[in-house]
């Protein structure tokens, strides 16, 4: 078993770092792609040299980040066939056809309207050329659609039906996993964060012009647009995270405990704006889970229920059963207890299945698979020896959760001072202090989107698929040694050419808007 | 009249308008790319990265281990069955 989990925890942590290394690029991705298609849109109105240079300037950056970009998502599908192969091979029918819509959508309309964008300026009429901008970034946001909705299923499993024969889960409503509102949430989530990190990225490359007290017209102009880019993107952010909020309340209401470290709810539960978790602290202690907090009253009941005086579930109450409907009214349902004792009584009928299968018993065979088509909701349970094991890592989940809120409270504030200043002539942004600000507000806006992936997965352990697969039960036989060499490798390469890629796009931003690409 | 009609109706003409368009799709790779000053780094690390990834990680260290070891998917899931039910 010691093996086995040096296994899992060595895969986890090769995905996450593989993840994370792909997320670096995706949202930039998304949202310069948006912005350099509203430059391109006023070039193409006004006809002027000055947005002209102002797109490709803005054009290049997006071309040299989504070089950087190109595949590293590829090598978490190897993982997948590699680490993962029990965990690819239960859920391959549901993720092929995201996956491959995904890569034929990607392949087909980036490589073609990439190519225009790039190309295309004297070739193409600039009608032409704008609608090929507009649908590279049109075909960025569909191809993270796919992902997500790939993500949004482990995370609410829906639309399928297990076929013990097959080991596979089959899809059987296409439109029931693409329609999940967890899907839905996730993606405009994403693709709003996507538009915050290019609009910061803007901003604070412009910063860097204006602090060098060059091209400052270029910088101004280029502000405005990241500016208001920026304020509708982390707008609608918050919103997309509100409902996030509320889907986790429902579907994953452990998620949403461990991330505001909540062992016992309550009726008008306050909500931690800040808070410095007691780390001896275990689920039935009768502890205070904080050493130290600041609390907003009610917060976590409208967060989750719209609704101040309502009940949210702590770890401990959903451990005894305590949970709440897709409508949000408290349910009595299974204990985590009982939940494992149907998830060990599924998994004896998937063996029963099995013999019969072997002794060709078509009448045995019906009746097991009844039987475990009846258990099947708590399949994952089975694999659990306590109910302790289904609580995830509360301190990463909450201080992930807790950084990902306060940076993006930052970054409404920061946006909502770039755009007045702006409206105003721009007198904030001549001021070396909040140039610096911009500056070092690029980090910010990468950790906090990473830290939002950290809440998401790290939030749904120990489930790779929420109550039907653990991680344990996902991963391959492999050897630990395995895993560590190609995380090594990994690491290595990746911070190679991490550190070649950053140079490239340094050297262009230092070339400036006058030399294209 | 009936000349412009024949014009686009000749699928000698037509085979000839879907060549150039072709060509001109092509060219707009081959210039672009020759053009190009800092994309030729990046495509340089590109081809780098692809190689690494598919040649070195994929081929060596990152093989498909169901598609690997079994023949079939009946064999597939039977391992995959015995695996789940063994943990």
């Amino acid at each position: 078993m010691d093996d086995l989990m040096t296994v899992v925890d060595w895969s986890r942590w090769q995905f996450a770092l593989t993840a994370m290394y792909h997320w670096l690029f995706v949202p930039l991705t998304l949202g310069l792609s948006v912005i350099v298609g509203i430059m391109e849109t006023i070039y193409f109105r006004t006809r002027s040299e000055k947005w002209l240079h102002i797109t490709k300037f803005w054009m290049t950056l997006f071309g040299i980040n989504f070089a950087m970009g190109v595949a590293t998502g590829i090598i978490l599908e190897f993982e997948f066939g590699t680490n993962w192969s029990n965990y690819s091979w239960f859920v391959g029918d549901i993720f092929g056809a995201p996956l491959a819509i995904e890569g034929l959508l990607a392949f087909f309309m980036e490589a073609t309207f990439i190519a225009v964008m790039f190309f295309g300026w004297k070739k193409v009429s600039p009608g032409f050329h704008l609608a090929s901008t507009w649908l590279t970034a049109l075909g960025a946001s569909i191809s993270a659609l796919w992902i997500l909705i790939a993500n949004a299923w482990m995370q609410y499993p829906v639309g399928m039906e297990f076929d013990p024969a097959q080991m596979r889960n089959v899809m059987d409503n296409f439109w029931d996993v693409v329609l999940s509102p967890v899907a839905i949430n996730k993606f405009f989530h994403a693709v709003f964060d996507g538009w915050v990190v290019g609009a910061v990225f803007v901003c604070g490359v412009s910063a860097w012009f204006l602090l060098k007290n060059k091209r400052r017209e270029f910088a101004l102009d280029s502000i405005r647009i990241a500016g208001w880019t920026g304020l509708a993107g982390i707008v609608l952010t918050l919103w997309t995270g509100d409902g996030s909020a509320v889907q986790v309340a429902r579907v994953q209401p452990m998620k949403l405990a461990a991330m505001e470290g909540l062992y016992n709810g309550k009726v008008g539960q306050e909500i931690v704006g800040f808070g410095l978790l007691d780390p001896s602290k275990t689920h039935n202690d009768g502890k205070d889970p904080f050493l130290f907090d600041i609390s907003i009253p009610y917060g976590l009941s409208i967060l989750a229920n719209h609704d101040a005086n309502t009940f949210v579930p702590g770890i401990n109450d959903l451990i005894e059963g305590i949970s709440l409907t897709p409508e949000g009214d408290t349910i009595r349902t299974e204990s985590y207890a009982e939940r494992i004792a149907i998830g060990k009584r599924a998994h004896e009928a998937l063996r029963d299945f099995d013999r019969a299968m072997t002794d060709g018993d078509a009448a045995a065979m019906a009746e097991a698979r009844a039987r475990l088509k009846e258990d099947y909701r708590y399949f994952g349970y089975g694999y659990l020896d306590s109910p302790e094991e289904a609580i995830p890592p509360v301190g990463m989940t909450f201080y992930s959760f807790h950084i990902m809120v306060l940076a993006g409270g930052y970054l409404l504030l920061f946006f909502i001072l770039a755009v007045i200043s702006s409206a105003r002539g721009g007198r904030l942004w001549e001021r070396k202090w909040w140039q610096w600000v911009a500056i070092l507000t690029i980090p910010v806006v990468w950790i906090c989107s990473e830290a939002g992936w950290v809440t998401a997965e790290v939030g749904r352990q120990p489930w790779i698929i929420e109550g039907l697969m653990p991680a344990r039960a996902a991963i391959s036989a492999i050897s630990a040694s395995t895993v560590q060499l190609t995380f090594w490798m990994f690491a290595a390469v990746f911070t190679a050419l991490l550190v070649a890629e950053i140079t490239i796009m340094i050297n262009q931003i230092r070339r400036g808007p006058e030399n294209d690409h | 009249m009936n000349d412009r009609l024949n014009k686009h109706t000749d699928p000698q003409n037509t085979r000839q308008t879907e060549e150039s368009l072709l060509r001109r799709i092509a060219m707009l790779y081959v210039d672009g790319f020759r053009s190009m000053t800092v994309g030729r780094k990046l495509w340089l690390l590109i081809i780098i990265k692809l190689f690494i990834l598919f040649f070195i990680f994929k081929l060596f260290f990152f093989p498909d281990i169901l598609s690997r070891d079994y023949d079939t998917d009946a064999e597939r899931a039977e391992a995959v069955r015995e695996s789940l039910l063994s943990r």
